[in-house]
């Protein structure tokens, strides 16, 4: 059963997910309305998080990711506003229109190596955003857009109240993480692993790589996009502050304490993280301190991020349990 | 544009120039030693302008003591960073690069926290004297710079060819294991690149904070010229990105005046991406195999 197929895991390592599923399924009844907003905001940032790890499986740790989320966000916005196009088919244009970026800031860089090539990313992710502040005429400039049309009345269901759209921006975050887990699944994920790893290796095993690193921007571009136009439907209104290096900084945050090893880093990352950046509201100006030290020692003592500890633990464990029964012979 | 106004905009482009050059060549320097670089060092020269505030402005110390004291400053934090972050993550670049991002957060957060948010610090001119010059009047404090610059990058560029410290370090640039195997110790070579870098950007800092607004967040404002003079000069090559700081000090500063800051960032990214895409390696990069 392919659908159940997560590798090492055994099949009671669903139960915590199943259980999970079941308590998101739950919570918007039972809370208060502000709360069912903020865990709204966590599904965008796990797709945002998620489709960041699928570049960074090729080692490609751009810094235009969350740009790529402001693309999204403004082509959205921008169709649903001004040519009427209606929400739901707004969103996935905005994801090429990410996709589509991503691809056309990747390529000239391609031949650059190393942090030549993190530099020049950020510097033409600030070109994309600095050219929606400076471009009032369509961008609206400092102020951004404001007035983005709400999702529709579908099946007599208002998507533009905050349960349903819980539901719907529920539902893409699960369909996102499903199909950006084939992928890592696929021979493509391998391609891009094997590339991570040893690119001369993979380039003699006739990996194509800078086919496969633009793939990996057009796909994680895209799904960033996606994230875009969740979160754009939802605040009615965009602006390119929304985007600038201090989300990006966020976002490595959270990949990087979550660990970018396996699949579940990011989620995890994003769950801790963005939890306690929840917490420490009335901490907000010494904030970023803590962030930066967090990453500054997720880095040097736990290279896994929380993700690998959690896996080397699980690996002690089962390796003493071994011990044990072997010891009773 | 009246030629007044050329005279006054081509003045401040080399000032713009040597200060830029300045923070450059210790990036550059620092990544060509560990192969490691990072982005905090924006906030070195932000560190550098507050210390002079701290002891010039508010403390009434002799302006060039202050400087001298930026300087001290900026080659104890760039030992510390180190000391803290590179040692401990030796060779990994990307870790190295990430680690240096949450390092602005801390500088960001410490400089607020100190000296208080959202507040211009100015610092007063110690020399209120102007050049007249073909009718156009630039500022002594401006240019200031200008021989600093000149004589802090001769004189690195004299030190890493005519001393036996210099070629060391130009030894690991090329090869730490080669290196190592020499009897040089790279731990002390990289503590030693990271110490020059911190000085010259806090000497860059320290001169230029009477021109700057001081904020807490002038360090994110000044990285991002200097992380493009880095790699448009090729990563490494101190000549490279003294050539660059040039051409992007006369860039910025035309840009700015022409049309206006937001324009001159995006034309500088818009130069970079069209060498990078021409020349990858920059442009007195090595290529490395």
């Amino acid at each position: 059963m392919s659908l159940l197929n997560i590798g090492r895991f055994r099949t009671w390592a669903l139960a915590p997910f199943l259980v999970g599923l079941i308590g998101l399924c739950m919570l918007p009844f039972f809370v208060r309305a502000y709360l069912v907003e903020v865990v709204m905001m966590y599904f965008i940032y796990i797709i945002l998080a998620q489709s960041y790890r699928l570049i960074v499986t090729v080692h490609d740790w751009q810094l235009y990711h969350v740009v790529l989320y402001g693309v999204g966000a403004y082509t959205s916005g921008m169709l649903a506003k001004n040519f009427g196009i209606p929400v739901f088919a707004a969103i996935p244009i905005g994801g090429a229109m990410a996709s589509l970026v991503g691809v056309a800031i990747t390529t000239p860089l391609l031949r650059t190596k190393g942090w030549g090539f993190y530099i020049a990313t950020y510097g033409l992710a600030e070109l994309i955003r600095l050219s929606w502040l400076k471009f009032r005429n369509p961008f609206g400039g400092s102020t951004g857009i404001i007035d983005i049309p709400w999702p529709p009345v579908i099946a007599g269901i208002d998507f533009s109240e905050g349960i349903p759209y819980y539901f719907f921006s529920l539902g893409v975050m699960l369909a996102v993480l499903y199909l950006l887990y084939r992928i890592e699944k696929s021979h493509i994920g391998d391609s891009f692993k094997a590339i991570s790893m040893d690119p001369e290796l993979a380039a003699s095993t006739g990996i194509n790589i800078p086919r496969h690193r633009l793939l990996a921007s057009a796909i994680g571009g895209f799904f960033a996009g996606i994230a875009g136009g969740l979160l754009v439907h939802r605040l009615g209104a965009v602006d390119p502050k929304l985007f600038n290096l201090v989300t990006m900084l966020y976002l490595l945050i959270w990949v990087v304490v979550g660990g970018t090893n396996t699949f579940w880093g990011p989620i995890i990352g994003v769950s801790v993280m963005h939890t306690l950046f929840e917490l420490s509201r009335p901490l907000i100006e010494i904030r970023p301190l803590f962030f930066g030290l967090s990453m500054i020692f997720a880095l040097i003592f736990m290279p896994g991020g929380i993700e690998g500890l959690i896996s080397k633990a699980v690996a002690r464990w089962q390796r003493r349990a071994d011990m044990t029964t072997a010891e009773t012979y | 544009m009246s030629s007044q106004l050329l005279i006054q905009t081509i003045a401040n482009a080399i000032a713009a120039s040597g200060m830029l050059a300045l923070i450059a060549v210790g990036l550059t320097l620092a990544f060509g030693v560990m192969q490691m670089a990072n982005l905090a060092h924006g906030h070195f020269f932000m560190a550098g302008a507050y210390t002079v505030y701290a002891l010039y402005a508010l403390g009434g110390w002799p302006f060039w003591w202050a400087v001298a004291a930026a300087v001290g400053v900026g080659a104890v934090i760039g030992l510390a960073v180190e000391r803290g972050i590179f040692r401990p993550l030796q060779g990994d670049v990307v870790s190295g690069f990430i680690a240096t991002a949450g390092l602005m957060f801390v500088f960001e957060v410490l400089v607020g926290e100190i000296w208080g948010w959202g507040y211009m610090r100015t610092v007063p001119s110690p020399y209120m004297r102007a050049y007249k010059f073909m009718g156009a009047a630039v500022a002594f404090q401006r240019v200031i710079v200008i021989p600093f610059a000149i004589v802090s990058i001769g004189g690195l560029m004299f030190f890493m060819r005519r001393f036996r410290l210099g070629r060391a370090l130009r030894a690991v640039a090329q090869d730490p294991e080669a290196a190592a195997l020499q009897g040089i110790n790279i731990n002390r070579m990289t503590a030693l690149a990271m110490a020059i870098a911190g000085a010259y950007a806090g000497l860059a800092g320290g001169l230029m904070s009477t021109i700057y607004a001081v904020t807490p967040s002038l360090g994110g404002h000044i990285i991002l010229p200097a992380l493009i003079a880095v790699v448009v000069g090729g990563m490494g090559s101190i000549g490279g990105a003294t050539l660059a700081a040039i051409i992007f000090g006369f860039v910025v500063t035309f840009v700015t005046t022409l049309v206006d800051g937001v324009a001159a960032v995006m034309v500088s990214v818009s130069v970079m991406a069209l060498v990078l895409a021409i020349r990858p390696q920059g442009l007195m990069g090595r290529v490395i195999a």
